[in-house]
């Protein structure tokens, strides 16, 4: 487990959901606050180990429902069912491609919302719910969408500028030089 | 292939989410308290922040505009003081009516000043929180509003935060009167789920007399917000059920969606 890069999604994830809980920009201008926690979670399944996909579930959805009024833990659910399949098959994912990272995160951020409304339209919960839900609902996802390439090349970076570097191995190896001459063995 | 360890894994975070949702809702607030208090140095920073452009343009303001406003400021403080000693010499009329038919005599309301300090990141609901909490004496069920209407009420309190539910959340009902010759009364429920300030107001009698432009005030019955505070003005109305009730549109007074300081109002 590379902890550098726990300790970042984690730090990543806490300033997504404060930023989510301060800033009214985006629901001023769209009429609906993005949540980044979906393509963060695309970032670790593809990238970090299953300590740190479940370390950002739980603590993710427990910091995003602190500073909302969903029950406590309700939001922990939608991100695994999220992180889980895709680091389940994160070895057939081209996960370079941006184009790739943008449909994972539409279905990331298009997943969350709704199965977190489902949870708590299932527990009893009044929501307010209507046919802006549905326009909220396209916002968050393509927004998400768009933010996935973005937090990988983020979060990318920070990894190389910050985090300790794979050493990497010559392929020259002393032992194995050739060594020639026109002596006669 | 999936290891096993994985599904241990996976089943662990599960678990973890199934206990948090079935928590006592007491041990829940106090985790949400302790989870909350994370975010407490970002809050300070992000303040400081937000002080900071408005600190600045003070010290560069001239002191031409700061006598203008002073001034104007004179000029509305004589006009509040002289409302002030005629609100005094109403309310002693009152007080003496009220003695008068021996009815109970009504305490008066104090108002202690709170900014918002966030709102809530989901969009299913309408929530924001205010930096006074159980140390201010604040309480659940507490009328909150600003200068121009009414605004919501607190849900939950901790030492220093409490979370206000708006008006137009589901959870958040409110009884109020239309200002029109009948008096008619109904009951605010949710609002649209992208316009803030548009909110229902429904059961109102069929034979409601509703026109564009009515006021909208509180009813004073629930026993959580006193009676006559602003809420609004009806937009629209329609007959619903077959007739059998009316629901109208009511554009309210507070702007919901860009709060920064509120009045929390103590009985």
């Amino acid at each position: 487990m590379n902890l550098f890069r726990t300790t970042l999604i984690l730090a990543f994830a806490f300033l997504a959901v404060f930023g989510e809980a301060t800033l009214a920009a985006p629901r001023q201008l769209l009429g609906a606050q993005v949540d980044l926690l979906p393509a963060l979670m695309v970032y670790a399944a593809l990238n970090a180990g299953l300590p740190t996909i479940a370390l950002l579930a739980v603590l993710g959805g427990v910091w995003f429902d602190t500073l909302s009024a969903n029950p406590l833990g309700v939001s922990i659910l939608p991100l695994v069912v999220i992180g889980w399949p895709i680091y389940w098959r994160r070895d057939l994912i081209l996960h370079d491609l941006p184009f790739a990272q943008f449909v994972l995160g539409a279905v990331a951020s298009a997943l969350a919302p709704a199965l977190t409304m489902l949870l708590l339209l299932s527990g009893g919960k009044d929501l307010l719910v209507g046919w802006g839900t549905l326009w909220q609902w396209l916002v968050m996802t393509f927004v998400g969408a768009v933010a996935t390439p973005f937090i990988f090349s983020l979060m990318d970076a920070c990894n190389r500028a910050l985090g300790y570097q794979e050493r990497v191995e010559p392929g020259f190896r002393l032992d194995r030089e050739i060594q020639r001459s026109r002596k006669k063995l | 292939m999936f290891k096993q360890k994985n599904y241990l894994a996976l089943g662990a975070v599960v678990l973890v989410a199934i206990i948090l949702l079935s928590l006592p809702s007491r041990a829940t607030a106090r985790l949400k308290l302790a989870a909350g208090s994370w975010f407490l140095p970002l809050f300070e920073l992000a303040g400081a922040a937000q002080q900071l452009p408005a600190d600045l343009a003070d010290s560069v303001m001239t002191r031409r505009e700061l006598l203008h406003q002073v001034d104007s400021l004179r000029r509305e403080n004589q006009q509040l003081r002289s409302q002030a000693v005629q609100a005094v010499a109403i309310a002693r009329e009152n007080d003496q009516l009220r003695e008068l038919f021996n009815w109970q005599r009504q305490s008066p309301w104090r108002l202690k000043l709170a900014n918002v300090v966030m709102r809530d990141p989901a969009n299913w609901w309408r929530t924001v929180q205010i930096d006074l909490g159980t140390r201010d004496g604040l309480r659940e069920n507490l009328p909150v509003i600003t200068d121009a209407g009414l605004v919501g009420r607190v849900s939950s309190v901790s030492l220093t935060r409490a979370q206000v539910i708006l008006v137009g959340d589901p959870n958040c009902r409110v009884s109020a009167i239309v200002e029109n010759a009948s008096r008619d009364m109904g009951v605010l429920l949710a609002g649209g789920t992208l316009d803030t300030s548009l909110v229902e107001l429904t059961y109102l009698a069929s034979s409601a007399n509703l026109k564009s432009g009515q006021s909208v005030i509180t009813s004073g019955l629930g026993g959580i917000f006193p009676k006559g505070i602003p809420i609004g003005q009806v937009v629209d109305s329609r007959s619903v059920e077959y007739g059998l009730y009316t629901d109208a549109r009511v554009k309210l007074n507070a702007n919901l969606g860009s709060l920064e300081q509120v009045w929390v109002l103590f009985p």
